[in-house]
């Protein structure tokens, strides 16, 4: 049986696409058949964090004004065999494609693919629409920020209206350091706020930087991300996993630490 | 500042952001404009006024969070502190 997962935040620069690639990515890794939907038309990115930008023959556009056939347009990873990449068009704009649209080609993906992730544009408005037309479930991505905070709230309110109640929070970029001084909100109190599900927490890593510099999503690795990410991708998937304490790995703990000990 | 007050700056900006965006939210869920809150309170004067004289100046209207009886959480709940000046004569005999 297939998923439809839409990422989404209201506020842009949060992580949307950089979560959706690496979810997407480690879905695959975990033997699911999946596929990435950029459903930003215009502004595309998820190719490039992906490092599939020079594949693209087709796009989104392309595949619902019938120019080419759905498997015309899916690029496959050459690193995940079960992975696939739908991207979006870049000289179009978000008119280009209706709610009707996607629903009609997410039905017909649900036959080829177990997770089918979609990647929203930043925004209300159409493009977050087309986004979340087909999905059976929203994962909120935003970072502890008031302004973030703010829009992801607004976008809870606009899924519960759509009857997409399957929500489930990421709390992207914490700042270990900065939770400890006082000077940045914790995870409780976003969870507190927002009153969806946490599902992942992914702390601030220039990692993340380096592998989009990289085209290679960093699920999996051993780094902070990617074994955050990693963890989500497990919990998508129904198992429970415990979630890190990331106070503990920082070098201000580590100090405080020693101090303890003495 | 003091040389404690320097000390003291834990748990400062991340507490402040916390509590602002919870009023932010209150307003924002709902869905109260500036405009909406003051016609609300123009209307509850007029309504009111009908049975007691009151103090329109000292009328505060807000939307806050309550604890609510059934479901778990919190939900929007509107305080209206109404300051009353007399019982308009007559009233009770209606």
């Amino acid at each position: 049986m297939s998923e439809v997962i839409v990422v989404t935040s209201g506020k842009g620069g949060v992580g949307k696409t950089t979560t959706s690639a690496n979810v997407g990515t480690g879905l695959a890794k975990l033997d699911k058949k999946v596929v990435l939907i950029d459903t930003d038309i215009g502004l595309r990115n998820l190719d490039v964090v992906m490092g599939l930008e020079n594949r693209i023959v087709y796009n989104l556009v392309d595949v619902v004004e019938g120019n080419c056939r759905i498997k015309q347009a899916l690029i496959k990873d050459k690193r995940y065999p079960n992975l696939c990449l739908l991207p979006s068009a870049q000289t179009r704009d978000k008119s280009s494609v209706s709610e009707e649209q996607m629903l009609d080609l997410i039905s017909k993906l649900r036959e080829e693919f177990d997770y089918i992730i979609l990647d929203c544009p930043a925004g209300i408005e159409q493009g977050f629409k087309n986004a979340i037309a087909g999905a059976d479930r929203a994962i909120v991505v935003t970072t502890p920020e008031m302004s973030a905070l703010r829009d992801a709230d607004r976008i809870i309110g606009l899924l519960n209206a759509s009857n997409i109640t399957r929500q489930d929070l990421i709390v992207n970029r914490l700042r270990a350091d900065m939770v400890k001084r006082g000077d940045m909100m914790a995870v409780e109190d976003v969870v507190e706020l927002l009153a969806i599900k946490l599902i992942g927490v992914v702390p601030d890593d220039e990692k993340i930087v380096i592998s989009t510099n990289q085209g290679e999503p960093l699920v999996g690795s051993n780094t902070p991300a990617g074994k955050a990410y990693m963890n989500v991708c497990y919990r998508i998937m129904g198992e429970e996993v415990e979630f890190e304490d990331f106070s503990k790995n920082g070098v201000f703990s580590k100090i405080a630490g020693i101090f303890k000990k003495n | 500042m003091g040389f404690m007050d320097f000390f003291k700056k834990k748990n400062d900006s991340g507490a402040m952001a916390k509590d602002r965006l919870k009023l932010v939210l209150i307003t924002d869920r709902a869905n109260c404009s500036s405009d909406v809150m003051e016609n609300i309170k123009n209307d509850i004067i007029k309504v009111i006024s009908k049975y007691m004289e009151i103090d329109a100046e000292g009328l505060d209207i807000q939307i806050t969070q309550t604890e609510s009886d059934g479901s778990n959480g919190t939900v929007p709940a509107l305080f209206a502190n109404i300051p009353i000046k007399e019982m308009r004569n007559g009233t009770k005999a209606q």
